[in-house]
């Protein structure tokens, strides 16, 4: 069997099942941990809404922290929103999610993607240059952030390589691109990659928690 | 548990209490196999685990964001003072034993086991430098509370004997004598008597019924004891059917902040009952800031269920006072800034109250910046202030204020927090510095109308 029939094949199926499986597992885990009840007299009822509003409010910083985590934040979202347009945007990726889900949206032009997924591996580089090297970032890294930073950029450069058919064949470069993304895939539910799910359900709890008490979300 | 251990003998008879070497150290309490000590700070930090802390910990990316808003590390830049660092042990222990995939973190060793040398290690870093402000859970991209985590990990510390001794000892202090800084209730009566006369003011203790329960902490009866009168004064113009009672008077909770969940709830209890056995309908708490965190937002899971009547920080209380007419005051011509204290602000949600009572006032009211919510810690908060070995970080962290105060051109800085003002006075004096702290409630006993 060619790896360009493994990967599209058993391989993938491989990916989605333990993606699927971790991934139910880890957030179940989560949700069966006993739910802490507050009995104290509320100062806001309104906590659902400040739950909600916490969602949406960290993703920008409050005013007086903008200027010392201005270079992360834009690192961060240059990165994200990048990434996003690829996933989401580029014409072959709307083919693959349509294959597995029916849905389907009009694809951005190849330019666009081109530069999104350049600009997301130059975010992703200039990422992995500062965790190096800024001490705090340094000190507090794990294996869990380098290897999900590398499970990452792997889909996006060889993406990149399969587009420009630079390196090898391009059923090869395509092959080692479904690859690569199944390697993220698996990965996904073990390490923090995973935070891109959990993020709404800490961001809501601390929320809901904060406007109980009538503090700032 | 435990005796503090005579390797750094206790020195009482410095102001505050300290140790005699004060050099960095790890402290420990009790003669406890270290296996054991493991066992117990981990146990004790899993006890408190619930859906959204076990979240908390599953959530952090390693941004590092939490460290631009923690006064330790901006001060210094020493990335150790992160405030997710500071809780690295007890996250490494929760994804090798309890996290969905511990076993796949075994199995591969991605997650070595935590020593107790690696406890003792962090204990610098839960106490000595964690005021539990609650800056950096504000900051968090993931909305992880650090500073709840913060307190968990304090449980574990405590009851594994890794507490700093002065804390300990502190704790011990309150849950033996009913006051860290010996206010037990003769002392109190007899402050209280002391303020009766010297300010003429009318001042119950122990009627048997009460609208009102009053409190104070150790810092206002032993150090600050004009707030006493300055209370009475003002409930008593206010007309209020109020009591203080000896059986539950002291409202700060050192236990809560050294980590022992039964002393936290002992002392709570204490004011809980009091309230009940003068059926209060509301509890006025004085001004401190972790007081007002254990009762009005922890008292109730302290008691098991709602707590019969209404809990209310001091400038809560006058700030509705004086909203609602009943309380009149007579304009200050002074400019002032103030100290938003954490617990009551940031982690209390009564930020607004002092500046009702500051605007009724007419003061010139200069903010620092920031202010309010996001105020910067006086660094004397979550006991560090007890901690002597902390002292010169404490100061370095305490230039910040400084900076933020003269910025301002405000001579005089009030605040609603005892501890805070502690803080200040002690810094006041260590850098020789020309500015006054005081009291807002006492600012308002003097201009009655």
């Amino acid at each position: 069997m060619e790896l360009l029939d493994f990967v599209r094949g058993p391989g993938l199926q491989i990916a989605v099942i333990i993606f699927v499986a971790g991934l139910a597992w880890r957030l179940v885990h989560i949700l069966l941990t006993v739910r802490k009840v507050d009995i104290s007299e509320p100062r806001s009822e309104a906590v659902r809404a400040g739950g909600l509003r916490a969602i949406f409010s960290r993703f920008v910083h409050h005013e007086p922290f903008r200027t010392r985590t201005f270079n992360g934040t834009v690192l961060a979202y240059a990165m994200h929103i990048s990434l996003a347009v690829v996933i989401f945007g580029s014409a072959p990726h709307i083919l693959f999610i349509e294959s597995f889900t029916g849905l389907s949206w009009p694809a951005l032009p190849a330019v666009v993607i081109h530069v999104a997924a350049a600009l997301t591996l130059a975010a992703l580089l200039t990422g992995i240059g500062r965790r190096l090297k800024h001490p705090v970032l340094r000190l507090i890294s794990n294996f869990d952030d380098y290897f999900s930073w590398l499970v990452t950029a792997l889909p996006v450069a060889t993406g990149l390589l399969a587009v420009a058919h630079v390196g090898a064949r391009y059923e090869m470069l395509l092959a080692l691109h479904i690859l690569s993304f199944e390697i993220f895939l698996v990965w996904f539910p073990f390490g923090k990659l995973m935070h891109s799910i959990i993020v709404f359900g800490t961001r809501y709890s601390t929320g809901y928690a904060f406007t109980r008490k009538g503090a700032r979300v | 548990m435990s005796e503090v251990t005579q390797k750094y003998p206790l020195d009482e008879d410095q102001p505050r209490l300290t140790v005699k070497d004060p050099h960095p150290r790890h402290d420990t309490q009790g003669d406890i196999d270290e296996n054991e000590r493991l066992r117990r700070a981990m146990a004790n930090f899993a006890k408190n685990m619930n859906r959204t802390t076990a979240s908390y910990m599953e959530a952090c990316v390693h941004c590092g964001q939490c460290a631009e808003a923690c006064h330790y590390y901006v001060q210094t830049g020493d990335p150790k003072y992160t405030p997710i660092w500071k809780l690295e042990v007890f996250k490494q222990a929760y994804k090798r034993e309890a996290s969905p995939f511990g076993f796949f973190y075994r199995l591969f060793g991605l997650k070595r086991e935590v020593t107790v040398e690696q406890l003792g290690e962090w204990q610098e870093l839960i106490y000595d430098s964690c005021t539990m402000c609650g800056r950096c859970s504000l900051i968090c991209p993931m909305g992880i509370d650090i500073a709840t985590l913060v307190g968990q990990a304090r449980h574990g510390m405590f009851h594994a004997g890794l507490v700093p001794d002065e804390l300990h000892e502190t704790a011990m202090r309150a849950k033996e004598e009913g006051s860290p800084l010996g206010a037990t209730a003769e002392v109190f009566e007899d402050r209280v008597e002391w303020m009766a006369d010297e300010h003429e003011v009318d001042i119950p203790v122990d009627k048997e019924q009460a609208d009102i329960l009053v409190c104070m902490s150790s810092i206002e009866i032993m150090k600050y004891p004009h707030s006493i009168a300055a209370t009475a004064k003002i409930l008593n113009t206010l007309g209020e059917n109020w009591t203080f009672r000896t059986e539950g008077y002291e409202a700060t909770n050192f236990g809560m902040m050294a980590g022992n969940s039964g002393w936290q709830k002992e002392a709570t209890m204490k004011l809980i009952n009091a309230a009940i056995n003068c059926g209060a309908k509301l509890v006025v708490l004085p001004e401190c800031g972790h007081a007002y965190g254990a009762l009005r937002w922890q008292g109730a899971a302290m008691y098991g269920k709602p707590l019969p009547f209404k809990v209310q920080h001091i400038s809560e209380f006058l700030a509705d006072a004086i909203a609602s007419g009943r309380l009149r005051v007579r304009k200050v011509d002074q400019t002032v800034t103030f100290h938003d204290p954490c617990q009551v602000a940031r982690r209390g949600g009564a930020t607004e109250a002092p500046r009702v009572v500051m605007e009724a006032l007419g003061l010139n009211l200069e903010e620092m910046a920031p202010s309010g919510d996001f105020n910067w810690c006086c660094g004397g908060g979550g006991g560090v202030i007890t901690i002597h070995r902390a002292d010169k970080l404490r100061y370095k962290v305490f230039e910040l204020k400084m900076d933020q105060v003269e910025a301002t051109g405000a001579r005089t800085i009030l605040s609603t927090c005892s501890n805070c003002r502690q803080s200040y006075a002690d810094a006041k004096e260590h850098f020789k510095w020309d500015k006054d702290i005081e009291s807002l409630l006492e600012l308002v006993a003097d201009n009655l109308a």
